[in-house]
């Protein structure tokens, strides 16, 4: 498994044609790469082996003089995202190697695509965590429509067991999706187009492992 | 849209050239091609009836309604305009109509289900 850092550009739709049918597949837009192989870690230095790849371009005012400087030592302009990967062949990248789509991706392969999914603030339990609610307004039920019912019970066990599922802060969180098959891969402008959705809005960061 | 989208829709914009500039209102014979048995067995088949809407527009997931009455029973299909099952549009008439979703003809059926014939200006 290796993975690389990219960019939710948009959704769109595809047509596929095999020997049986026709389908209309829906599909995600995303810019990969170039990335910058920013620091090597190994066993011996590390304890463990790893690649810290860099992506997306980021103002030199804007960055700190330690990481410009660790920038400098791999060659190359301040990055906005820093991401370490454990799977890459070891060996196989330099301080300062250019991964690109192609080295990577080839058309069918099924990958798995991490965001920050869309914030949608406070959701009761119904949106956050698909409760179904009380199923009527009538038989004696009164504003209760998308209530989570009861929590506690009575004298046992007479409280609320940790963990229960409540409503709260919803989305913005970490989120993969697994299985995407890579629809196609346009190495010249750095773009994949995988099927199905990824978590996340538009010009988002997302990383991408196969 | 950004501009990296374009490139992949781009891919279909021959597909949308090769078709007739039609707007809601207008009587269109849309040729299907519908597969029997196994793929090489393809025939034509014609739906000839009114767009009654044109949704999603310029984007890969565009879509249209066309309305037809057929004995006596009213007949929508919803075709993506990008479909490879569509074999060809031809153009019939072009309608004068003031909406750009002609729901209300559903209501409608005989002498009221008439649509104005656009005037030419040339």
């Amino acid at each position: 498994m290796a993975g690389i850092i990219g960019k939710k550009i948009g959704m769109t739709n595809i047509f596929q044609t095999d020997e049986a049918s026709t389908k209309q597949v829906a599909c995600t837009l995303l810019q990969v790469g170039p990335c910058v192989v920013t620091q090597v870690k190994t066993k011996e230095t590390d304890g463990y082996n790893a690649l810290q790849i860099a992506f997306g371009e980021k103002k030199e005012k804007n960055t700190s003089k330690a990481m410009l400087n660790h920038f400098k030592k791999a060659n190359t302009t301040p990055k906005h995202r820093l991401v370490e990967f454990k799977s890459f062949e070891v060996g196989k990248y330099q301080l300062g190697d250019v991964i690109n789509v192609n080295d990577i991706f080839n058309e069918g392969d099924v990958v798995n695509v991490i965001g920050t999914s869309k914030g949608k603030g406070f959701q009761g339990v119904v949106k956050r965590h698909g409760f179904s609610g009380v199923g009527g307004s009538t038989h004696g039920q009164h504003d209760r429509q998308r209530h989570p019912g009861s929590v506690g019970a009575s004298s046992f066990p007479s409280r609320v067991f940790p963990g229960l599922r409540m409503a709260g802060r919803t989305g913005g969180k970490r989120v993969k999706t697994q299985n995407l098959k890579v629809l196609k891969v346009m190495s010249e402008q750095g773009l994949i187009l995988v099927s199905g959705s990824v978590p996340g809005a538009n010009n988002s960061y997302v990383l991408i492992e196969k | 849209m950004n501009e990296l989208m374009k490139l992949v829709e781009a891919e279909y914009a021959n597909v949308r050239a090769n078709y007739p500039n039609f707007k809601a209102g207008d009587t269109i014979n849309v040729h299907v091609k519908i597969s029997e048995g196994d793929a090489n067995k393809v025939r034509i088949q014609q739906f000839k009836g009114v767009v009654i809407q044109r949704k999603n527009t310029n984007t890969n997931g565009e879509t249209f309604t066309v309305r037809k009455v057929s004995n006596g029973v009213g007949v929508e299909r919803i075709f993506p305009i990008l479909s490879p099952n569509i074999d060809k549009i031809e153009l019939v008439k072009q309608g004068q109509v003031r909406r750009a979703r002609l729901y209300y003809m559903r209501g409608k059926s005989g002498k009221a289900a008439r649509i104005k014939e656009k005037k030419s200006h040339a």
